[in-house]
């Protein structure tokens, strides 16, 4: 990695980049809408990502709660099986806490290093890069994709919601920082961003199943004061934090929740919102009509 | 005050060497309380627990609903002056009321992590519609949220068939007990 794709002249760069990627079960089975917008994106951007083969879940909140061995063998064999030397890709913010957690702790005990090697029968890769997607914008531009970037989202007001995933837990808080990624890609494309101040606030996550009162009075509360601060959609980065905010919402006319990939897509001229706004319980498309984003 | 003969330190001692976490730098100054987003669910705020353990009150501390209701979204730990890892001091608890087999608080919040661990169990990934399911008919609350399943499937944000990996001794191989 590291190489400069600069855009020469009229051609975009047509080097691709390669990452191995790992869904988990909400983009796999449930958020597709934000799984075919995000693998749109990618291709559209020369990046290819190969699904990590035969990947398991991460435990989620679930593992950790409840059985603490079990909560460090489900990453633990996700990171047996990622290949050497290229990036293991993780779009989900609980997937990645989960699996990088506990890679550094691997790295960084060498009984576990010990543990690993017996329990998956090959060596721990100490190379293995971790990112989340929002560190491909550290490797490609869009505006070697775009010819009037400034265009492409023009005047659509939206509100960043990056969930509390990102906020990263004490053992990540001295890796990368995740806050702003959307304000500077998206204001890149032209959309104005709104402040508002809860946009670290937790969606309720497992609360929505067991305790849906509480995780209803979050929801509302984030919607609410985006709506407040003037603005026309909520933007999320993850995929169960747009389940919670979409079906935990029991505002009057709440705005829409778009997907950070669906925006990046259609920014790149993407067509294929027919496939993801009919799974969205409120529907983006009049507003997005109403800002000439789509035409259909 | 209890157990002044010091033998009140024993749960502290416990809860600190399983997590690993140095709670008694702890300076009760109530932020995390204030920043809770759930607090209203619990019967202790964050701090308060910390407090129960410091006091050797492991009853209190092991039965209260806060451990339960703490989703671990890092609001307390990012804002604590001390950057005391609070949620993994509630996994400490959880695990321990847990293993000694007590009444849990908020039987249902361990009902919905059982069943998505029964998920994982079977296919090696969760199975939200199935977890969903057998959540409900084990709380015995089937007539609720029923409109909200319906719209969820009507909008496609339920699979109704699992995603599963191949290698089914992995599972084996991350469920064994040591």
């Amino acid at each position: 990695m590291g190489k400069s794709l600069k855009r020469n002249d009229n051609t975009y760069p047509s080097e691709r980049i390669k990452f191995s990627f790992f869904p988990g079960c909400s983009l796999k089975a449930s958020g597709h809408e934000n799984t075919m917008s995000l693998l749109k994106f990618c291709n559209q951007v020369n990046i290819d990502l190969i699904e990590l083969e035969d990947w398991n879940c991460c435990g989620s909140s679930s593992a950790h709660s409840i059985d603490h061995m079990v909560s460090q063998n489900l990453p633990m064999r996700n990171i047996a099986l990622a290949p050497k030397g290229i990036p293991l890709m993780i779009a989900c913010p609980s997937c990645l806490i989960r699996i990088k957690s506990m890679y550094l702790k691997i790295k960084n005990d060498e009984n576990l290093q010990k543990e690993f090697e017996a329990l998956w029968q090959k060596p721990f890769d100490e190379e293995l890069e971790i990112i989340h997607f929002f560190e491909i914008f550290d490797r490609i531009s869009l505006k070697d994709y775009l010819d009037n970037p400034k265009g492409k989202l023009k005047n659509i007001k939206i509100a960043p919601y990056y969930g509390c995933m990102l906020s990263m837990p004490p053992d990540l808080r001295l890796e990368k920082n995740y806050y702003g990624v959307m304000e500077k890609t998206l204001s890149k494309l032209g959309a104005d961003m709104i402040p508002y101040g809860y946009g670290a606030r937790c969606c309720g996550t497992y609360l929505s199943a067991a305790k849906p009162k509480l995780a209803e009075k979050v929801v509302n509360e984030i919607v609410s004061k985006a709506m407040e601060a003037g603005a026309e959609c909520l933007v999320t980065a993850c995929s169960m934090c747009h389940l919670n905010l979409e079906i935990r919402c029991t505002l009057k006319n709440p705005i829409p929740i778009l997907h950070f990939s669906e925006l990046l897509s259609m920014a790149l001229g993407a067509q294929d919102q027919k496939k993801w706004f009919p799974r969205h319980i409120v529907d983006p498309v009049p507003l997005l009509k109403k800002r000439g984003l789509i035409s259909s | 005050m209890k157990n002044l003969d010091g033998s009140h330190q024993d749960l502290a001692d416990e809860i600190k060497a399983g997590t690993g976490i140095d709670f008694n730098s702890c300076l009760h100054c109530k932020t995390c309380a204030n920043g809770c987003p759930f607090v209203e669910g619990m019967d202790y705020v964050p701090h308060a627990v910390i407090r129960l353990i410091q006091y050797g009150m492991e009853e209190e501390a092991l039965n209260c609903s806060t451990i339960w209701v703490c989703v671990g979204c890092d609001t307390c730990s990012s804002c604590c002056p001390m950057a005391i890892d609070i949620p993994g001091i509630m996994d400490g608890l959880r695990h321990k009321a847990i293993k000694k087999g007590i009444k849990i608080a908020e039987p249902d919040i361990l009902n919905f992590h059982t069943e998505v661990m029964n998920t994982i169990k079977k296919y090696g990934r969760t199975h939200k519609l199935e977890i969903m399911m057998r959540y409900k008919l084990k709380t015995m609350d089937l007539l609720s949220d029923v409109g909200m399943g319906l719209k969820m499937l009507k909008k496609r944000k339920l699979d109704l068939t699992p995603s599963k990996i191949q290698d089914k001794k992995a599972i084996g191989k991350i469920f064994k007990k040591k």
